[in-house]
């Protein structure tokens, strides 16, 4: 007996039975599967993707380091609590990063995204882009003055142009990629001379990254192009060190003569000094408090959007409470918990009745009572809103009739909408269907003769609905308490049209983001705590009810 | 004569009417009269009106017209609640979301009984149908059997004086059936409870009852007990509901005291008991249990008349013999007889004579 | 050198063909089907007759398809451009959008000059827009002014109907319901000049937290007698319905309210807010579609067209040489100037929406504001 218990079942065919019996019903998994293919693509396209796209989004935050590289990079030496404005160094990144930017117009995307967080920056930023081109020229001019060949496009190709800055073209080419988002791949016609790399680093890699804009997206020749102000701003800047003064003096390559008689003249150059440009072209770049603001946001994914939709703010100081009179989005997730819980028992309240009358009348007056129930599924939403509308606003109908009737006085007439009693009036209204369908079709399996059992067995009619049918019935509730509540949760037309400012939902503030002022990241945090608040919700559900007492239908 | 009724009468029905549409009267003008401690059963196809009258007891359905009287008094404007009855339904409704012992508790809660009095009843009541250990258990894992069981004890636990039971073996297995019939009847007569049973099965209503109310068309057609009912069945239609039965046609041919002879379509004359029929010349349709007709013609009256028949089927069933036969024009003649061992088996083709006692043939209405 | 050259020639040769077959896809290469987004509505039919049915009366086989999408159109264009398909040739966006839309790098920069026709009398198109080119993306195409309009019938016996803007603020002589605009633009500016802030120092006070603070302590003495309204249809409606006695919208709308529907409705041209609406091309567009929206806009933004428009809404052409040109109602028959915002006489205190000050501060502004409204 012992024996035959350890030795594996074999099948007909001597396979181990378990073997066999995987295999017969891997076959079936993998045709289950197939059937529900489409449909789990589907899911996963319109679905589990724009979810996870909508997660992502709600951290990403790669536009400061992908459009500022260097800036950022020595950025992070600087210490924001001196208030103390950083260093030329991080100007002068600033200045060559901004270049690229403002070229690929990257830059003002750059500031929407950094003035949600400080007021201000937009403008910062899109008139720094303006005014780039200026702190150049103040270089550009007395160089093209102390030679006429530093204005010829191919003078400058000549002299750059040569072998062995592969790398660099290379590394120049991958900063295009981060800020422009495109591969910028192709072959430009043009390789920095690992020379002048060495001799003048900051204009060979303002000329690489002109050549490399100039021809993948602009579609022009290198050699034909007059260069970038910022080459000569990157000449300016290397004329400063004096080895490189001294490497000048002994180099003998294309371009040596005038860059000698630059060399020579470096007193005409003006001293170059990028803080200074910078804040002459808007103070605010002198600062510290904008600096904070890029050093706090410049990593690559940021809480930033989550602490703003809980009504808190990443400060270099950590993180922080908004300012008072800039809360809003905790009292709104509350409002709407609060309101679409009022709603959800008001549509318990008034369609328990109607579910019932539905279950227990005759089947020809039951239907003709359950088109009426479904007839608001077949008129626009919109329309169903604004028809309420009319009806509760003051000198709507039911304000007219309460008038009319003597109720209220025609002074004083009662505030229906614009408030919250407008949207739970209207919601009620509008989700009761979802409440009503699945408690009718719970209600419809409870057999009549239970009823009639409590009632023989000596119950009241109360008692015997109280104790015998209503628990029945709580699986019904159950269902269309988590369909109204979550749909409630997520409305944001209704709301919109009847809330006034007291009756609007946390959904409003979404819609408000995507549309108007475009901060998709805070949509995004907010519409993830939603999503969060209501799985929390469905599993405290699932815990306290159990998820088994849910039905929608026999 | 007036005190004598009302102890005897325990239920009563006067001249009760129910219509649902004010256009058919789905129950007419219902006569009945119950003494205590009785076991009726109100048999009859459906539709016939028995679970309408069972309902109008109950207190579901109100009476059209007409009285209901229980212990003497009309409950016409009583709530079911207050009636007091004990109730078994068809698919039990026992009650999903309690366990068996709170099914039972419920009736002696809603009077209000106290906590020990009430663990104590329903203890009882469940030993009665010997479901003692499954007082923690939900409807749903019990098998019918035992659902029924305890349908039957949530209904006796509060004692009430009147149960009222609807079709409540429908549902089981025919072995189970035949059990449980005995172990309903055998509770009933030992608790000496009235009880009204409502069943279509005739099998279950004769098995059972003290009296039979045989329902067709809103009426009572016969109210009698079982051996009456079955062996002298009042009208066609009851002889031909209760077990099983053949029926000729003919007309009366004569009348003579307690029998009559029926000349049949095809000339033959035979031997009946006039039971609706008066007058020579009426039509009447007459009929003969299969297991009262005699084939062996010297066991009969020598001047009794006989017919023939010829055998159409002989069907061995074990412990009886069940042979077709045409007789008179009739092809479903059935006969039964016991499988002894001097019994002769019929063969098919085979040419008999066929016949009977005057008094086991009925003539009835056509 | 000879790498040079090397190098120069095969690409100059692309160029040259590359350049050429531009040309020719210019002169005939265009695309005969457009979708032009706009606001729907009157707005919209304005812009089919003056501009739409003209055109493709002159362009045989040309089909527009109109798309009423431009209260969203920032937020789509940026969701096309993800997704990297543009299915719009044309958007009708007020300049704040195209502002917004620039800094995106969602529309397409143009040269105003260059794509827009002379005025009649040569004076160049950059010239002829003027300061309303506020972003180098936007083509302007009308002026309308965010004003307020009021019950005629229900002003109190005695008093003077209103006429300063002030009046919004002054419960004691008007009382009555408001209705004004759910976010902080021309609020808080109306708000600060009711307070006493000299119209040249909105902005400056509105830049500060004490600016910001006082403007919504101004709204604070009427907050409970104001509706809020988020679409421009919401105030002639509340007005019409007596649900309000005053109310700020477009004056395009308070126009048809009182011309058109003959409601018993005035309007302040007080403090009215100029705001701009116009054209923007989404960027990257397809050469062959870009040909055809060019050959489009050049039509629909001349002098004569803008100034047609007229007929047919009270917004006032963006062109200056358009303004002498309009002329009266297409149906009603009236003479339009002395309705548009820009006529002398309704201009005489108006007050220029600032783009670059609300392109900064709407975020933060908005966030006081609607916690302020959520109070």
């Amino acid at each position: 007996m012992s024996d035959t218990t350890q030795q594996p079942m074999l099948s007909a065919d001597g396979r181990p039975l378990k073997q066999s019996l995987a295999r017969a019903l891997r076959r079936q998994k993998i045709r289950a599967l197939l059937l529900i293919a489409p449909l789990l693509l589907f899911v996963v396209v319109t679905f589990i993707i724009p979810i996870l796209s909508m997660l992502f989004r709600s951290v990403e935050n790669e536009i400061v380091s992908n459009t500022l590289p260097h800036t950022v990079v020595a950025l992070q030496e600087w210490d924001g609590t001196t208030n103390q404005a950083p260093d030329e160094e991080v100007y002068r990144h600033l200045y060559f990063d901004l270049f690229r930017a403002v070229e690929s117009k990257e830059h003002t995307k750059l500031g929407s995204r950094l003035n949600y967080e400080q007021t201000g920056l937009s403008s910062l930023f899109r008139t720094s882009g303006r005014s780039l081109d200026d702190l150049g020229e103040e270089y550009q001019d007395p160089l093209e003055e102390i030679d006429p060949r530093f204005k010829e496009g191919a003078f400058w190709y000549e002299m750059l142009n040569g072998e062995g800055g592969e790398e660099l073209l290379e590394s120049r080419r991958e900063l295009w990629r981060m800020g422009v988002g495109e591969s910028m791949a192709g072959d430009i016609g043009f390789v920095p001379s690992a020379q002048m790399a060495e001799m003048l680093p900051w204009t060979t890699r303002a000329y690489t990254d002109f050549a490399i804009w100039t021809v993948i997206d602009d579609e022009d020749v290198v050699a034909e192009e007059d260069p970038w102000e910022a080459v000569y701003a990157g000449l300016a800047q290397d004329l400063q060190n004096p080895e490189t003064i001294t490497a000048i003096s002994n180099y003998s390559g294309p371009g040596a003569e005038a860059l000698q008689a630059a060399a020579n003249n470096v007193d005409k150059l003006p001293e170059v000094n990028f803080r200074e440009g910078f804040a002459k072209i808007k103070e605010d770049w002198a600062s510290p408090e904008v600096w904070s603001t890029i050093q706090v946001f410049s990593a690559n994914y940021t809480p930033g959007y989550f602490l703003n939709a809980v009504d808190l703010e990443l400060t270099p100081d950590g993180v922080q409470a908004k300012p008072e009179n800039q809360q809003i989005y905790m009292q709104l997730f509350m409002r709407t918990l609060w309101m679409a819980l009022v709603i959800t028992g008001a549509c318990i309240v008034l369609g328990y009745p109607v579910a019932w009358l539905l279950a227990n009348l005759p089947m020809r007056v039951a239907n003709t009572l359950m088109i009426l129930v479904l007839l608001p599924f077949w008129t626009s939403l919109l329309v169903r809103t604004s028809a309420w509308k009319v009806l509760l606003q003051q000198q709507g109908v039911i304000n007219d009739i309460l008038v009319w009737l003597g109720f209220v006085g025609d002074a004083d007439r009662l505030i229906l909408m614009n408030n919250a009693t407008g949207t739970i009036v209207a919601m009620t209204h509008i989700l009761l269907p979802f409440m009503i369908l699945p408690l009718y079709s719970v209600m419809k399996t409870i057999p009549p003769s239970y009823l009639r059992a409590a009632k023989s067995l000596g119950a009241t009619n109360w008692t015997a609905f109280w104790r015998i049918y209503f628990p029945q019935s709580v699986p019904g509730i159950g269902a269309g308490s988590i369909l109204v509540f979550i749909l409630a949760i997520g409305y944001y037309i209704t709301p919109e049209i009847v809330g006034g400012t007291s009756g609007i939902f946390i959904s409003n503030r979404i819609a408000y983001h995507i549309s108007s002022s475009l901060n998709w990241g805070l949509a995004a945090a907010l519409g993830s705590i939603l999503l969060v608040v209501v799985l929390v919700l469905y599993w405290a559900y699932d815990k306290i009810v159990g998820i088994d007492n849910v039905k929608l239908g026999g | 004569m007036a005190n004598d009724a009302s102890n005897d009468a325990f239920v009563e029905f006067e001249r009760v009417q129910k219509s649902y549409d004010g256009e058919t009267l789905v129950v007419k003008d219902l006569n009945l009269t119950m003494p205590k401690g009785e076991f009726l059963t109100m048999l009859g196809p459906s539709g016939s009106g028995k679970t309408t009258c069972l309902m109008m007891l109950a207190g579901f359905e109100h009476a059209t017209h007409g009285d209901i009287r229980l212990g003497g008094e009309s409950i016409n404007g009583i709530p079911p609640h207050k009636r007091g009855i004990g109730m078994v339904f068809q698919n039990y409704a026992l009650f999903p979301h309690m366990t068996i012992a709170e099914n039972l508790a419920f009736p002696l809660e809603v009077r209000k009984l106290g906590k020990s009095t009430r663990e104590e009843k329903v203890m009882r009541a469940l030993d009665m149908v010997e479901m003692g250990d499954f007082g923690g258990r939900r409807p749903a894992q019990l098998s019918g059997g035992q659902q029924q069981r305890v349908a039957l004890a949530r209904a006796l636990v509060f004692e009430p004086e009147l149960v009222l039971m609807d079709e409540p073996l429908g549902a089981l297995d025919k072995q189970l059936r035949e059990k449980m019939q005995f172990e309903i009847t055998h509770l009933a007569h030992r608790l000496g409870i009235t009880t009204v049973y409502v069943t279509h099965d005739q099998t279950e209503a004769l098995t059972m009852s003290d009296r039979v109310a045989v329902f067709d068309d809103g009426r009572i057609q016969q109210l009698a007990p079982p051996d009456q009912l079955y062996e002298s069945p009042e009208n066609s239609f009851v002889a031909q509901f209760i077990g099983e039965n053949n029926t000729l046609e003919g007309v009366v041919k004569e009348i003579k005291g307690k029998t009559c002879v029926v000349q049949l379509d095809d000339g033959e004359v035979l031997d009946a008991v006039p039971v609706n029929v008066s007058e020579v010349g009426e039509r009447t349709r007459v009929s003969i249990r299969p297991e009262r007709v005699e084939y062996n013609t010297d066991r009969l009256d020598p001047d009794a008349h006989t017919l023939n028949a010829e055998v159409l089927e002989f069907i061995y069933m074990g412990d009886i013999f069940r042979t077709r036969l045409r007789v008179a024009g009739n092809e479903d003649f059935v006969i039964k007889t016991r499988n002894a061992p001097d019994q002769v088996r019929l063969k098919p083709g085979q040419q008999i004579k066929i016949g009977w006692m005057a008094e086991d043939c009925r003539a009835l209405d056509a | 050198m000879k790498l040079i050259t090397k190098f120069i020639k095969p690409m100059a040769a692309a160029t040259a063909i590359a350049s050429l077959s531009t040309m020719a896809m210019a002169d005939g290469h265009m695309v005969s089907d457009m979708t032009i987004v706009s606001w729907g509505g009157a707005y919209q039919d304005s812009q089919i007759k003056a501009y739409a049915e003209p055109y493709m009366e002159m362009n045989d086989g040309v089909s527009i398809t109109w798309d009423e999408s431009s209260a969203e159109a920032v937020a789509k264009m940026r969701a096309m451009n993800e997704a990297g398909n543009v299915t719009w040739d044309l958007v009708d966006v007020t300049a704040a959008s195209a502002i917004r839309l620039c800094d995106e790098g969602l529309a397409m920069e143009v040269d105003h000059d260059e794509m827009l026709a002379e005025a009649p009398d040569g004076t160049s198109a950059s010239d002829d827009f003027g300061d309303l080119i506020v972003s180098d993306c936007f083509i302007p195409q009308i002026v309308y002014s965010t004003t307020v309009g009021y019950r005629t019938d229900l002003v109190p016996e005695g008093t003077p109907a209103p006429s300063d803007i002030c009046d919004l603020f002054d419960l004691a002589t008007y009382p009555g319901m408001r209705a004004l605009e759910k976010r902080p633009l021309n609020n808080m500016e109306w708000a600060l000049l009711c307070d006493g802030v000299a119209k040249e120092d909105v902005y400056d006070v509105l830049a500060t937290p004490e600016g910001q603070e006082q403007a919504l302590a101004k709204l604070d003495t009427i907050r409970d007698n104001v509706i809020w309204w988020s679409a421009g249809a919401d105030t002639p409606q509340l007005l019409a319905d007596g649900e309000v006695f005053m109310g700020s919208t477009y004056n395009g709308r308070l126009f048809s309210a009182i011309v058109e529907q003959d409601q018993p409705i005035g309007m302040l041209w007080d403090a009215q807010v100029f705001d701009l609406d116009g054209w923007v091309i989404p960027a990257d567009l397809p050469e062959e579609r870009l040909a055809r929206v060019k050959d489009f806009v050049k039509f629909a933004t001349d002098t004569q067209r803008l100034a047609d428009q007229a007929k047919y809404i009270s917004y006032g052409p963006a062109r200056e040489s358009s303004a002498p040109l309009v002329s009266k109602h297409a149906e009603l028959g009236i003479d339009m100037a002395p309705h548009m915002p820009t006529d002398p006489n309704n201009a005489k205190n108006t007050f220029l929406y600032n783009y670059e000050f609300w392109a900064d501060y709407r975020d933060d502004i908005d966030a006081k504001f609607q916690s302020w409204l959520a109070q």
